[in-house]
């Protein structure tokens, strides 16, 4: 590797490459589980287009496999938020919501910059608007629908608040990004929607009782290792084996 | 309907002189059956018999559920794939099942029925879905044999149907068998990476492979002499081929690419026949056939209280998205309606 930042690299696309696998994975859950037809088709378009960064992100640190299916909990990069059980629906799209408006500010700053990660999130962000553009869309629709809808999501955009702080630790290797500033413009457009949701903008801490940024230092909360149990099991089964 | 049919329907009215409704139903029914006859499609806002009405709407619907049921035997290992790049296959096919759904319960709605109906009748016991997914997916490999066996099956029987005399069901056919026949070749090839891997490997891929085999030929349905609805869905052109011609043609396509695959179809009786220049093949366990039609099968409960409890846990967001357009209707048609003041 020539670039000079080859040496951090691996960190960052660890970083992002494992939010966007473990939330793709999140949502390949709800295959067959979805409340219409029309969102088994966009929840899984989502979670491929997050399999596909993944991909990508991975492949930059390694081999995409191995790091997947062959780390153990403590080595996994990615933010709490994302590994957080899909609750119900409301829950998943609370998630959802979040996670995506982070992902499209932090590309859209990667993509005008110029790591290696420029390309990617070039390309990403694009996948990425779709994505935020529906979970606005859902927000609005349970929080501005029936009473129990807007209550459900009002406890999940409340319950998941704590885990959104992680995201603006600043990440190594993602030089030039604007982290404070990132944090200002979501809050902003989260705030945003929530207001035109009907929804209170949740208070407390946006970080739970851990070390500020603890799942990027591979510190997780307890149903991640159950995920991975499952994510990894075959795999780690057939040792050196090609599928 | 085109040309053909309007000149009978014409002509017949013509000759029958003041046209009272049994005239008038009887030109509808000339032209319907020249328009069978030439080979033209049924569109939609055509005049069609009752029956062959709710005919197709008994075998697109039973075709739209099959998709959705179908989802959750493969579903089961998403997030168990052992690779990357088999779970995103994987994931992309689910997803095409789902989108196949969609456009099939769009066709049945054609005629005049709706989706929330059709699926009440999936929920309720009262439309069936194909009697495959009642078998289990045991191991990884059985993701490979469904794409190979039940979608080859699929395909087969599928094929024909984008001639169907009925247009929209025709043309979604022409889309579902382009993305079936691609899931096909994946399966194919997952199967031949497995054949050819590790012997743990080989021996999944035939585990599975012995299990599917029987339950795919099931999904040409009974044979010609017990096929209820054949005689008729021919005559009307729903349907092309007899069930026992299509399965004979599966199996003379499988056996090659079995041997291809370097695994072994599961039937002692299996071999090539020179003077009917096809394959003879064992005996199929019709018993086992009717005992999962009739909901005995391994899986039957657990598919439908599946999609019975996605459907019910996801009442309150349907919900909340028509109280939602309900308001935001209301409100911009206001604004309108002020605006216009």
């Amino acid at each position: 590797m020539t670039a000079p930042t080859a040496s951090t690299a691996p960190v960052a696309a660890l970083a992002l490459g494992d939010d966007a696998l473990v939330l793709s994975h999140r949502l390949g859950e709800w295959a067959g589980h979805a409340p219409v037809l029309e969102e088994e088709v966009a929840l899984a378009n989502i979670a491929l287009d997050l399999l596909g960064q993944a991909r990508l992100l991975l492949s930059m640190a390694g081999d995409e496999d191995e790091l997947a299916y062959l780390r153990e909990e403590r080595a996994f990069r990615n933010v709490q938020l994302v590994e957080q059980p899909n609750g119900d629906f409301a829950h998943t799209i609370a998630r959802q919501l979040y996670f995506s408006t982070y992902q499209r500010l932090l590309y859209g700053q990667l993509a005008a910059g110029d790591t290696e990660f420029a390309g990617l999130a070039a390309k990403a962000v694009k996948e990425v608007a779709y994505h935020q553009d529906h979970a606005e869309q859902w927000t609005l629709r349970l929080g501005d629908g029936t009473a129990d809808s807007h209550e459900r999501m009002q406890r999940a955009c409340t319950a998941l608040w704590r885990f959104t702080g992680e995201m603006f630790q600043p990440v190594e290797g993602l030089d030039g990004v604007d982290w404070e500033g990132l944090r200002a413009v979501w809050r902003k457009s989260v705030e945003g929607v929530l207001g035109r949701a009907t929804l209170t903008v949740p208070e407390g801490p946006q970080s739970g009782a851990w070390t500020a940024g603890a799942g990027r230092q591979g510190l997780h909360t307890e149903p991640f290792g159950r995920m991975l149990a499952e994510m990894q099991h075959l795999h780690r089964s057939h040792p050196g084996a090609s599928w | 309907m085109a040309t053909a049919a309007h000149r009978a329907a014409r002509t017949h009215t013509d000759t029958d002189g003041p046209a009272g409704d049994t005239a008038l139903t009887t030109a509808y029914q000339v032209a319907f059956d020249a328009a069978v006859a030439a080979d033209e499609r049924i569109e939609p806002r055509d005049w069609m018999p009752d029956a062959y009405r709710s005919t197709l709407v008994r075998q697109i619907a039973q075709h739209a559920h099959s998709e959705i049921i179908g989802m959750q035997p493969e579903a089961n290992w998403i997030t168990r794939a052992p690779s990357l790049r088999r779970k995103a296959i994987l994931m992309a096919k689910v997803q095409d099942e789902a989108g196949h759904g969609l456009y099939l319960y769009s066709a049945a709605e054609t005629l005049g029925t709706g989706r929330d109906e059709l699926l009440d009748k999936l929920h309720s016991g009262r439309q069936k879905y194909s009697s495959i997914f009642n078998y289990p997916t045991l191991t990884w490999a059985d993701v490979g044999a469904i794409g190979w066996l039940v979608d080859g099956a699929a395909i087969t029987n599928q094929v024909p149907l984008c001639r169907c005399s009925y247009g929209p069901y025709a043309r979604a056919m022409v889309r579902i068998c382009k993305e079936e026949s691609f899931h096909q070749r994946q399966g194919y090839e997952l199967l031949l990476a497995l054949s050819r891997g590790t012997p743990e490997q080989h021996e999944m891929a035939q585990d599975a492979v012995n299990r599917w085999w029987w339950p795919s030929l099931m999904m040409f349905g009974p044979p010609d002499d017990e096929s209820q609805h054949s005689t008729q869905s021919m005559a009307w052109k729903i349907k092309r081929h007899s069930n026992d011609e299509l399965r004979q043609r599966f199996v003379d396509i499988c056996v090659p690419q079995a041997e291809s695959l370097g695994l072994t179809l599961p039937d002692p009786e299996l071999r090539w026949n020179e003077e009917r220049g096809h394959h003879d093949f064992g005996p199929i366990d019709w018993a086992e056939f009717r005992q999962v039609l009739k909901g005995n099968g391994p899986c039957n409960e657990q598919r439908i209280d599946q999609r019975r409890r996605a459907h019910e846990e996801g009442a309150w967001v349907r919900e909340a998205a028509a109280a939602y357009a309900a308001k935001h209707t209301t409100e911009a048609d206001s604004e309108a309606g002020a605006e216009r003041a």
